[in-house]
């Protein structure tokens, strides 16, 4: 039987939204106090959704031990407590939450210790949140 | 379509264990889940059904019928229990939160297919605010 195992990760990390194709106009009408140049910070939380077949010996899709592991490794080890910005992901990429949660979608997705990733869900700040979905 | 969410808490005891493996594989394996004393959970269930609005109630399903449904199907057989003795579907399957999942669906799906008018759509169940399992119905 397929089920989905979800998990919840959080870190902290310093951006600013800036777009290298807009002028400084441009990005301070499109981002406003997001554009900031000092930057600002988040408390970002990852959930991670995991689909699969339940294992009939253990019960489950994943383990949780190895899935912490990895969403660790992939995840939560690069940006926890740095500025996104500097992330060679994010040199000509706005580091918004969207653009965040696609990285860390495409960074989990094939490095899974088992089952499939249904979607990485990141919440900015309790009133806003972003999901992105296995295409 | 309307999707429609009804919460329930509960709060039951488990432990995870494998009888066709040995204590030392059931302990790396499942870790301190293993404790055959068990350990306990405050869980969050998720109850999502799916259909249209009623033109004259504008209603998918009636939300106190959905309560009373999770508690006469679910919560009077697990809340306050210890799943793997007292709950028949984990006498010999493990109680995750993936079984879990999957167990409160077949509880639930037949009182809500009966009613009519909407369907189940999933299951999910929080073990804690961090983990948590879903089930959509799928073979």
């Amino acid at each position: 039987m397929k089920a989905y195992f979800g998990r919840r990760y959080m870190l902290s990390a310093s951006h600013r939204l800036h777009s290298e194709s807009l002028s400084a106009e441009e990005n301070r009408a499109a981002y406003g106090k997001c554009n900031n140049p000092h930057g600002h910070g988040h408390n970002y939380v990852i959930e991670v959704l995991v689909g699969g077949p339940v294992a009939a010996e253990t019960g489950m899709v994943v383990d949780l031990v190895a899935l912490d592991a990895a969403v660790h490794r992939q995840v939560v080890d690069r940006f926890d407590h740095t500025n996104l910005n500097l992330d060679p992901l994010f040199e000509h990429l706005a580091p918004t939450t969207e653009n965040l949660c696609k990285a860390a979608f495409e960074l989990l997705k094939d490095a899974l210790p088992g089952g499939e990733l249904e979607y990485v869900r990141v919440e900015e700040t309790e009133n806003n949140f972003f999901q992105c979905y296995r295409a | 379509m309307i999707f429609l969410t009804r919460r329930a808490t509960f709060s039951a005891s488990h432990y995870y264990w494998n009888p066709a493996w040995s204590a030392e594989e059931n302990e790396r394996v499942f870790g301190r889940c293993s404790n055959r004393n068990g350990h306990g959970h405050n869980y969050t269930l998720e109850v999502t059904v799916a259909g249209v609005p009623d033109p004259v109630t504008g209603f998918v399903v009636d939300l106190k019928w959905l309560k009373d449904v999770i508690e006469n199907e679910v919560m009077s057989a697990w809340d306050h229990r210890h799943l793997n003795l007292e709950a028949p579907e984990f006498a010999h399957v493990n109680p995750t939160t993936e079984n879990i999942a999957i167990a409160a669906w077949k509880r639930l799906e037949h009182a809500v297919t009966r009613q009519g008018g909407a369907r189940l759509s999933s299951v999910r169940v929080y073990e804690t605010p961090e983990i948590f399992a879903e089930y959509r119905g799928e073979a």
